[in-house]
């Protein structure tokens, strides 16, 4: 029998690997991966940035011609308004936050040398990369991208002839969203073995950072949520290519019969919910671990409640799934159905509520530091409180009639899950810079990237509230059809104004990024003197993440200003402290 | 030896090292059953990898239970025919071949094959280790190739499932021909392709020793395989009874 | 930093709540039975979640400038939580939201647990890319049927619906581009569509209901003001989305009676 094992799956080589295809391509170090999967999103949102600020020109000026591209016209907005939404749900705020930094940190913080299973991380990347690629091809192939929204709502987006875009497009739409929820899974297979398998010595679940405990729920939400989408899309291109009808039902097509019937539009609307509802946990709650996280290190001070931020992420994660009715009150589902779900979504408030709360109790009577990570995470609790204050109105069935398929809508979802998520994005990067690449972000460079994105933000996703309230329809490529809507073009073209600042603001970030990775200042190893165990390796941390050292932990993740402590801060492998309560 | 338990409690620290402070350099694990320096040890792995297997089984369950609420959901809508104006409802059941039951037989019996294959080779695993010891050797012997066996009838099962579909084929069941036919395709070519993974996984096992991958990894691959492969049976199992009696 | 942080945050409060109270940008007005009470219960949400939120961004402004780091001025207070305070806040939530929802479900249930009165007018509006059509039974009131294979938009709002003229209830079946009703009376709408989802919104009605092919849903609401108000189409449904709008037009009883009676009378 050999004794020495050649590399396989489930044993990690302790030599690193050599050559630049095995280190930076094909890696199966999870720093590596975590850090292409962060790049790969960070293409994709200015992908879907670019896509976005077209939408913005054209809504208000629909006769505009632009350089490149020459006029816009509205089945072009659409398939805008599509690729938007795809490209930001999955390629950036289910990517950076849990592929991204989740990858890179995860082992890291429960003391693991790597994920589980190195080489099905790899794949897992380089699959995310193929979907990619596949989505992005939409755009340039006959008919081009979809245009039946982020959302697909069947028979629009089941009959190829129900508008342009809706031919091979849509196929490759489907395809690329197939592809991505095999790499999803993939990636959360690796994330549930190695937290529950590969904690250090003394590292038990109610010692994990919550950053831990927020990814390790997103996990098991995208486990069960992304082979229903996989089913739906499966079912859907049946619909589209082999003449099935799960989906539609008898209908003309400008008078043409499709050859289908007996299909249920709802049925589609149910299984994307069902999987579409947990999606918005996947965006968020990485940002809220990642939240808990900063206030507790920024302010010196344990977080609030540990255990009950454990058991509202738990809370979230569970209650996500029986809400999903809350999209389709007005979808012709039976009304007393609608009635149960909203009473689960008013329910589900509650546990991100309790979040809230903790965080405002962290910083009471805390020391706080306002290091950049430390703007963004303020600036996450300042917008998570704004989204979340819209939700009990769309909860409401009675009220969702009048705001459905209003701007209300997007205002809700874009500051509760867009921008919370994003500003969970930036404050991890600029926390975790000087970890993964030794150096400091620019601090001044910083602060005026937060300002532009914290009210630029506000600025762009605020007044959709009012325009929902006065009836503004979602997905309008222009308001000159509808005599009411003549009145809101200004405070839409106030919100293209703000879009063109705050994406300009994001250009500092960039430069910030690149920059600082090779002329910022030299970091130590642990600067912002945090507690848990990324901290106590060295910048950047060596290949097996400890230096051939296995960390034993002794303390929670949050010790910071523990009385009679030497410092302000008892790291989770220091010698185990004893608090008052 | 090391337990084989797969159970993940939750406050249960998962590595008893017996020590604090820092340790020499080794990996999660501890224990060495001479499977190499700065490895986890045997049980490790396989707890490891059946413990990735119970949670990647998660999604297969999720997609078919997807695909049955899908199918519950069809079979008792009615929808508006815009002719009439009423509700009607379009299901007619599909007649299965008894082809599938023949198919059915050759499933388990591969299920009862893979499951004497992967102790067939944790026995030899066992063995392998007690052959490390200096002066100790075992002798071979003659040994049934339980995993080859499986490999076949698994290949023969996917051989009959096309034959099936012929013959639905041949009765004027294709795809789109009524939506229970859909569904019949739908559910046994998904099932398919998943068992496709499981005959790759049983060659890559079977191909192993000629790659010089050590009897414990192999040991491995064909324990999480073994669970995979029941797992695609008693599937296939809900899977005909669905279509038959829920049909 | 923590003061500009105050600043500006009370700033964004403030400024949001302003524009939400001084209504500058608001429902239009309701002309629907419904409307009084669903207006009602927006204003006591806004004003439930209007406190929540201005407490909490006030909150969060006033601490990360109170508890700034001061140097040796400050002094934290080591704690890990208190779980009689958690209990007490997840209690109020819980009943603040609930009970919330449970107030506006009654309003639910009074608009769509039941069906549309024995005397109501009937009124079937039918959806497909890109434009309404309304049907009405006629004196007969019954609905002829409609065959998919018969229809054809450019001929006119009968052959648009495919309407089936050999069926003897389909003769007296009025079909226009604008809907017509009474004021006061309540309207059954059928919603159906022809090739995608649609919705059928009519904001000064508090009305929305998607329009499904495969389905005839059936809702109800009553207008209250004559009027005329804009409907429009609130699902997705391809390119000219954008432009599927309609025209309500609420008038009386004597007018809805002789509109009829003319759009009868051009069918002889």
């Amino acid at each position: 029998m050999a004794t020495h094992e050649f590399a396989a799956q489930e044993s990690h080589a302790h030599a690193a690997p050599q050559g630049f295809i095995r280190k930076w391509v094909f890696s199966l170090d999870h720093k590596v991966i975590g850090l292409q999967y962060y790049f790969l999103a960070l293409a994709a949102v200015f992908v879907g940035m670019f896509l976005s600020l077209l939408m913005r020109i054209h809504l208000v000026t629909p006769t505009a011609i632009l350089p490149f591209l020459g006029d816009i016209k509205p089945e072009t907005y659409l398939t805008l308004v599509t690729m938007h939404g795809t490209i930001m749900v999955f390629f950036v705020l289910t990517t950076a936050p849990q592929g991204g930094f989740g990858n890179y940190f995860l082992p890291i913080q429960i003391g693991a040398p790597d994920m589980a299973f190195p080489v099905l991380n790899m794949l897992s990347f380089w699959t995310t990369f193929l979907g990619f690629i596949v989505m992005l091809a939409a755009f340039f192939v006959a008919g081009g991208a979809p245009l039946h929204g982020w959302t697909g709502y069947a028979p629009l987006s089941a009959l190829q002839s129900s508008g342009p875009g809706e031919g091979l497009g849509a196929d490759l739409w489907i395809i690329s969203i197939a592809i991505f929820c095999i790499g999803a899974l993939m990636g959360a297979l690796n994330f549930i073995t190695t937290t529950l398998d590969m904690r250090a010595k003394g590292m038990t679940m109610m010692r994990m950072p919550l950053t831990v405990w927020a990814w390790f729920v997103t996990a098991i939400l995208g486990l069960l949520a992304f082979g229903v989408l996989l089913s739906a899309g499966i079912l859907l291109l049946m619909d589209r290519n082999l003449g099935t009808s799960f989906f539609v039902p008898l209908v003309t097509i400008n008078g043409q019969l499709t050859g289908h019937k007996g299909g249920s539009p709802l049925l589609w609307q149910h299984l994307f919910w069902f999987f579409g509802h947990p999606e918005v946990y996947i965006a968020i709650l990485p940002a809220m671990g990642m939240c808990s996280q900063l206030l507790s290190v920024f302010s010196r001070k344990p977080i609030f409640g540990y255990k009950a931020m454990v058991y509202a992420i738990l809370a979230i994660g569970l209650l996500g799934f029986m809400v999903w009715g809350h999209h389709m009150f007005m979808s012709g589902m039976s009304p007393y159905t609608a009635f149960a779900f909203s009473i689960m979504t008013m329910g589900i408030g509650v546990p991100s509520a309790i979040k809230t709360f903790n965080w405002l109790g962290t910083l009471m009577r805390g020391r706080i530091r306002f290091a950049s990570p430390m703007l963004f995470a303020i600036g996450f609790v300042s917008l998570f409180v704004s989204g979340g204050i819209s939700g009990p109105f769309l909860a409401q069935p009675v009220l969702d009639i009048q705001l459905h398929d209003t701007y209300f809508v997007p205002g809700h979802f874009h500051l509760i899950m867009g921008v919370a998520s994003i500003f969970g994005i930036f404050a991890a990067t600029y926390y975790w810079f000087p970890k993964m690449f030794g150096r400091m972000m620019n601090e001044s460079m910083a602060r005026w990237h937060f300002w532009f994105s914290f009210i630029g933000t506000y600025a762009i996703f605020m007044p959709m509230h009012y325009l929902g309230m006065a009836g503004m329809p979602r997905r309008y490529s222009q308001m000159t059809e509808v005599t009411y809507l003549h009145g809101l073009i200004p405070l839409q073209k106030f919100i293209t104004y703000a879009a063109f600042v705050t994406i300009a603001g994001q250009l500092i970030f960039l430069v910030n990024l690149f920059w600082s990775m090779f002329k910022g200042k030299q970091a130590s190893d642990n600067p912002w003197e945090a507690t848990t165990l990324e901290w106590t390796t060295a910048t950047p941390p060596p290949h097996d993440n400890f230096g051939g050292q296995t960390p034993v932990v002794r303390n929670g993740p949050y010790e910071y200003s523990v009385p009679g402590a030497p410092r302000d801060y008892v790291m989770q492998t220091d010698p185990e402290i004893k608090p008052a309560h | 030896m090391a337990s084989f338990s797969t159970t993940a409690t939750v406050d249960d620290p998962r590595i008893s090292l017996g020590d604090d402070g820092i340790l020499p350099p080794v990996r999660d694990g501890g224990g060495d059953d001479g499977s190499g320096p700065g490895l986890p040890d045997y049980a490790t792995r396989l707890r490891r990898a059946r413990l990735g297997l119970l949670v990647a089984l998660t999604p297969i369950l999720m997609l078919f239970v997807s695909f049955s609420s899908a199918y519950v959901m069809r079979q008792g809508l009615p929808t508006l025919d815009p002719r009439t104006n009423a509700l009607v409802r379009d299901w007619i059941p599909v007649t299965l071949p008894k082809l599938l039951l023949i198919n059915t037989g050759v499933l388990i019996l591969s299920s009862v094959f893979m499951e004497l294959a992967r102790r067939q080779i944790k026995g030899q695993a066992v063995l392998a280790s007690a052959e490390s010891a200096p002066g100790a050797s075992v002798v071979d012997q003659m040994k049934i190739p339980w995993l080859s066996l499986t490999l076949v009838l698994g290949l023969a099962f996917l051989l009959g499932q096309w034959m099936a579909w012929r013959q639905l084929a041949a009765n004027g069941f294709y795809v789109a021909t009524t939506p229970s036919s859909s569904f019949v395709y739908l559910l046994t070519g998904t099932h398919a392709i998943h068992l496709m993974g499981g005959v790759l996984a049983l060659f890559v096992a079977g191909i192993a020793s000629l790659l010089r991958r050590s009897v414990a990894t192999r040991s491995i691959v064909v324990d999480v395989t073994a669970w995979y492969w029941h797992f695609m049976a008693g599937l296939w199992i809900y899977i005909l009874c669905l279509l038959e009696f829920a049909g | 930093m923590g003061l500009i942080l105050l600043i500006i945050i009370w700033l964004i409060t403030f400024a949001s709540t302003y524009f939400f109270v001084a209504k500058t940008w608001w429902l239009p007005v309701g002309a629907s039975a419904a409307a009084a009470s669903i207006d009602h219960h927006f204003t006591t949400t806004f004003i439930l979640m209007g406190v929540v939120f201005v407490a909490a961004q006030v909150a969060l402004g006033y601490l990360v400038w109170s508890y700034r780091d001061r140097g040796t001025a400050s002094k934290v207070a080591y704690s890990h939580g208190n779980t009689s305070l958690e209990i007490v806040w997840t209690v109020l939530t819980t009943v603040l939201f609930v009970g919330m929802n449970l107030a506006s479900s009654s309003i639910w249930a009074s608009e769509r647990f039941r069906a549309a009165e024995a005397n109501s007018v009937q009124v079937e509006v039918t959806g497909m890319q890109f434009a309404w059509y309304f049907r009405y039974p006629g004196p007969d009131g019954k609905f002829g049927a409609t065959k998919p294979e018969l229809e054809d938009a450019s001929a006119g709002g009968e052959a648009a619906l495919g309407l089936d003229m050999k069926d003897p209830a389909s003769k007296d079946d009025v079909v226009t581009g604008t809907m017509v009703v009474p004021v006061n009376r309540e309207i059954e709408v059928i919603l159906r569509a022809h090739d995608v989802i649609h919705s059928f919104f009519i904001p000064t009605m508090r009305f929305k209901q998607d329009a499904v092919p495969g389905l005839a849903i059936h809702m109800h609401f009553t207008p209250i003001q004559t009027g005329e108000y804009e409907i429009l189409c609130a699902e997705l449904c391809g390119l000219g989305h954008y432009k599927m709008h309609g025209m309500l037009k609420v008038v009386s009883q004597e007018e809805f009676d002789k509109w009829l009676a003319a759009r009868e009378a051009e069918k002889q």
